[in-house]
C-alpha cells in the first residue's frame, strides 16, 4: 500500500504499545497523515487544497451541529428561528455567518482542488478511483449546499427550492409525480422543509464516508505531483509529517485569514438580500438566482432556450446541466495522453486556460438576469465547455507532442546531480 | 470507442446549443429587447455614509436613538419591527427605566386561553414590537431586516425616503402608458418606480429631537436608516471587534507557521 521505505510506526510508551496491539488507530493515523506516508517532495501550493477541503468539511459539521440545536425546521418559525440565532443565541451570529460563509469557502477550496486535478492530470491512471470518488463528493456537496440554502426559508430559499425541484418535472412522463414525491406536495412547504433539514444533516456524514474512501484510494498509488512523473526512489519523497503538516499549517493560516475577513467584515457579501425576506409563495422575486457556486451550471441550464427536435428546451437544459458534471466521471478515459502534468503539454495547457476563463464567464452569466446578451454569451460558453471535455481533450491527447519529461522528481527539484540524487532523505 | 461516443455526445450538445443560439440571435436582431420604463428611470441608491460603515465603523448611539424616535413617531404607523424586543433597546443606550417606559407606550395583543378573548396589554421589556394593522393600499414590509433585505440596504432606505419627486415629464413623453396609477407615488429608487407609501418625511422638525440636532428631512432619513442598520444587525459592533482580534491572532499564528515551514524545509533544496 505504500513505498517500501516508508517509516514504520514504533510506539514508545507502553500504553501506546498496548493500544497498538488492541486497536492500531495511532498506527493508522501515522500511516495516513503522519511520518509513515511518503509524499513527493516537489508539491506546490496547489496541493494544499485537499487538506483545506477536509478542514472546511469539519468546520461545516461543527458549526452546523451547533446551529441545528437552535434552528427549527418548521415553515411557520424557520425564518424567525434563524433570526433568534442571530440575535439571542450566544455567539449565534458568528456560528451562522461561519456556516454560511463556510459553504462558500468550501466551494472555493474544492473548485481550486478540482482545477488542480484538471491541470496536473490527477485523474489519470493509476488514480482514476480517487478522481471518481472526488466527483461523487462534489455531487454530494452540491446537494447538501442546495438543501442548506433552503433552511432559512427566505424568499430565495423557497423559490430556489421550487426551481431546482422543478427540474425533475422536466423528466418525460413521470416528471411531475417525481417532483411531487420529492417535495411531499405540489410546492415547497413544511414537508419539503423538514426532509431537506433531515437530509442536510445526514449528507455531510455521507461525505465524510466518501472522503475516507477518497483518501484510502489516494494512499494506494500515493500523491501525484507537479511533474506528473511517478515516485522512483526514496529521495523523491519526504514523510508527510513534518514536511507537509508544516506546509499545510501555513496554508491553513492563509486560508483562515481570508475566510475570517469575509466572516467578520463582509458576512453577507456572497448572499442574496432577498433571503432576508421571509418566504412568500405569492410573490416571485424579480431574479431567482442560486448561490454563486452554482452559477456556471445554472448558466448551462438556462442556455437551452429552444426545443431541439423532439426534446423540450427545459429537458435539454436539465440533461446538459447534469451532464456538465457527469462528464468528469469519464475524464480518465477521454484524456488518453500518457503525460499527466500540464507543464509538459503545450497544447493541452492552452485549452486548460481557455476552459478556466470559460467557466468564469459561465459563472458570471449564471449570476446575471436571464436576458440578452447574457443568454447568448452563456450559449457560446456552454458549447466550449462541452467541446472541451468531449471533443478537444480526446483529440488533443491523441495528436499532441508533449515536451520532454524530467527523469525523476529528484532531478526536477535538484537538477542532474549524482551526489544529490544519492543523498539520503531525512 | 469511448472517444467516438464522446465526440458524438459533444456534437449533440453543441448542435442543440447552436440551435438555441441561432434562434436567440435571430430574435435579438428582429425584435431587439425594448427598453422598459424601469430600465431607463430607475436609479441606484445615493452615495451616503454611515457611522457604522467600514471595518472600523461603530454605531453612534445618539444617532440610533434619534433614528428610533423617527421610527416610533413616523414609520411605526404602518411598519412593524417584529424581530426587535424592547429589551434590545438597552444596546443603543437606553437604561432599564427608559426601556420600560418605551414598552409601556405600545399595546401588545394577548390571547386569553381561558376566555378566548384577545385583549391588549401595555408592553413590558421582554415583549417584541407588536404587529401593525394596516388596511390601506400596498403591503408595508416589516422593517427589522430591511437594510439587509435590499441591495445596498442602508443607502436604499435613505434614498427612498429622500427620493420622492414629481414624475418627470420626459418619462411620460417616452412611455405615455406609464402614468402613475392612482394612489401611488413616484420614487425613482423604488424597483418599479411607483410606491404605495406616501412621502413619510415631509418637513423639517416633523420629529422633535431632544439632543439639539436640527431635524431636517435629510437628517431624519439618515438617522432612521442608521437605526434600521442596527435593527437588522444588532451584533455589528461586536462582530467587527471580534474580527480584529481574530485577524490579529491569525496573522501572528500564520507568521509562526510560515517560519516553522521554512525551518523544517530548510535542508530540502528547491523550496
Amino acid at each position: 500500500m505504500s513505498f517500501p521505505w516508508a517509516n514504520e510506526y514504533k510506539p514508545g510508551h507502553p500504553l501506546m504499545q498496548w493500544l497498538d496491539e488492541k486497536l492500531p488507530l495511532p498506527r493508522f493515523v501515522y500511516n495516513a497523515v503522519g511520518a509513515g506516508y511518503p509524499v513527493p517532495r516537489n508539491l506546490n501550493y496547489a496541493w494544499n487544497f485537499g487538506v483545506l477541503a477536509g478542514f472546511c468539511l469539519a468546520l461545516q459539521i461543527v458549526t452546523g451541529v451547533i446551529l441545528a440545536m437552535h434552528y427549527a425546521a418548521n415553515q411557520g418559525v424557520a425564518f424567525d428561528s434563524v433570526e433568534h440565532i442571530m440575535r439571542d443565541v450566544n455567539w449565534g451570529w458568528m456560528m451562522r455567518y461561519a456556516h454560511a460563509n463556510g459553504a462558500s469557502a468550501f466551494f472555493v477550496v474544492v473548485y481550486i482542488h478540482i482545477f488542480r486535478g484538471f491541470f496536473y492530470g490527477s485523474y489519470k491512471a493509476p488514480r482514476e478511483m480517487i478522481w471518481l470518488l472526488g466527483v461523487v463528493i462534489f455531487l454530494l456537496m452540491m446537494a447538501t449546499a442546495f438543501m442548506g440554502y433552503v433552511l432559512p426559508w427566505g424568499q430565495m430559499s423557497f423559490w430556489g427550492a421550487k426551481v431546482i425541484t422543478g427540474l425533475f418535472g422536466a423528466i418525460p412522463l413521470v416528471g411531475e409525480p417525481i417532483q411531487q414525491w420529492l417535495l411531499g406536495g405540489f410546492a415547497p412547504d413544511n414537508a419539503a422543509l423538514n426532509r431537506f433539514f433531515s437530509l442536510h444533516f445526514l449528507l455531510p456524514f455521507v461525505i465524510v464516508g466518501v472522503v475516507i474512501l477518497h483518501i484510502w484510494a489516494l494512499h494506494i498509488p500515493g500523491s501525484s505531483n507537479p511533474t506528473g512523473v511517478e515516485v522512483k526512489t526514496e529521495s523523491d519523497t519526504v514523510p508527510f509529517h513534518p514536511y507537509y503538516t508544516a506546509k499545510d499549517g501555513f496554508g491553513l493560516g492563509v486560508f483562515l485569514i481570508g475566510y475570517c475577513a469575509m466572516l467578520f467584515f463582509f458576512p453577507n457579501a456572497l448572499g442574496h438580500p432577498d433571503n432576508y425576506i421571509p418566504a412568500n409563495p405569492m410573490s416571485t422575486p424579480a431574479h431567482i438566482v442560486p448561490e454563486w457556486y452554482f452559477w456556471p451550471f445554472y448558466a448551462i441550464l438556462r442556455a437551452f432556450t429552444s426545443n431541439f427536435f423532439i426534446i423540450p428546451a427545459k429537458l435539454m437544459g436539465v440533461l446538459a446541466m447534469f451532464s456538465a458534471i457527469l462528464v468528469w466521471f469519464f475524464l480518465p478515459w477521454l484524456d488518453r495522453s500518457p503525460v499527466r502534468s500540464g507543464h509538459f503539454r503545450p497544447t493541452f495547457r492552452k485549452f486548460f486556460w481557455v476552459l478556466f476563463i470559460d467557466v468564469v464567464i459561465l459563472g458570471y452569466c449564471g449570476g446575471a438576469p436571464a436576458a440578452e446578451p447574457y443568454v447568448m454569451i452563456s450559449q457560446i460558453a456552454s458549447i466550449y465547455y462541452f467541446a472541451h471535455f468531449l471533443i478537444i481533450l480526446p483529440i488533443v491527447s491523441a495528436i499532441e507532442r508533449p515536451d520532454p519529461l524530467p527523469f525523476s522528481i529528484t532531478e526536477a527539484v535538484l537538477g542532474k546531480d549524482e551526489a544529490a540524487t544519492l543523498a539520503p532523505a531525512a | 470507442m469511448i472517444r467516438i461516443i464522446s465526440i458524438l455526445v459533444g456534437l449533440f450538445f453543441s448542435a442543440a446549443l447552436l440551435w438555441s443560439f441561432g434562434n436567440g440571435a435571430v430574435a435579438y436582431v428582429t425584435e431587439p429587447p425594448a427598453a422598459t420604463v424601469e430600465s431607463v428611470f430607475h436609479k441606484h441608491p445615493k452615495e451616503v455614509e454611515f457611522e457604522s460603515d467600514g471595518a472600523f465603523g461603530k454605531f453612534d448611539n445618539q444617532q440610533l436613538q434619534r433614528g428610533f424616535k423617527v421610527y416610533k413617531e413616523v414609520c411605526a404607523a404602518c411598519h412593524s419591527l417584529s424581530h426587535v424586543a424592547f429589551r434590545d433597546l438597552k444596546a443603543i443606550g437606553y437604561n432599564d427605566d427608559e426601556v420600560k417606559a418605551i414598552a409601556k407606550g405600545f399595546q401588545i395583543p394577548a390571547y386569553n386561553k381561558a376566555t378566548g378573548e384577545v385583549k391588549t396589554a401595555e408592553g413590558i421589556a421582554t415583549d417584541y414590537f407588536p404587529p401593525v394593522a394596516y388596511g390601506g393600499q400596498g403591503t408595508p414590509p416589516d422593517l427589522s431586516l430591511i437594510t439587509k433585505a435590499r441591495h445596498e440596504g442602508p443607502a436604499y432606505v435613505y434614498s427612498l425616503l429622500t427620493g420622492y419627486q414629481e414624475q418627470p415629464a420626459e418619462l411620460l413623453k417616452k412611455f405615455p402608458e406609464a402614468k402613475i396609477p392612482s394612489g401611488l407615488h413616484y420614487n425613482p429608487y423604488f424597483a418599479n418606480l411607483n410606491i404605495a407609501m406616501p412621502q413619510p418625511l415631509t418637513s423639517d422638525d416633523q420629529v422633535t429631537y431632544s439632543d439639539g440636532t436640527k431635524a431636517t428631512v435629510d437628517q431624519m432619513a439618515h438617522d432612521v436608516s442608521a437605526f434600521l442598520i442596527w435593527t437588522a444587525e444588532p451584533k455589528l459592533d461586536k462582530r467587527k471587534q471580534t474580527g480584529w482580534a481574530v485577524l490579529g491572532f491569525l496573522l501572528f499564528a500564520t507568521a509562526l507557521a510560515y517560519m516553522a515551514y521554512r525551518n523544517i524545509w530548510a535542508e530540502k533544496k528547491g523550496h
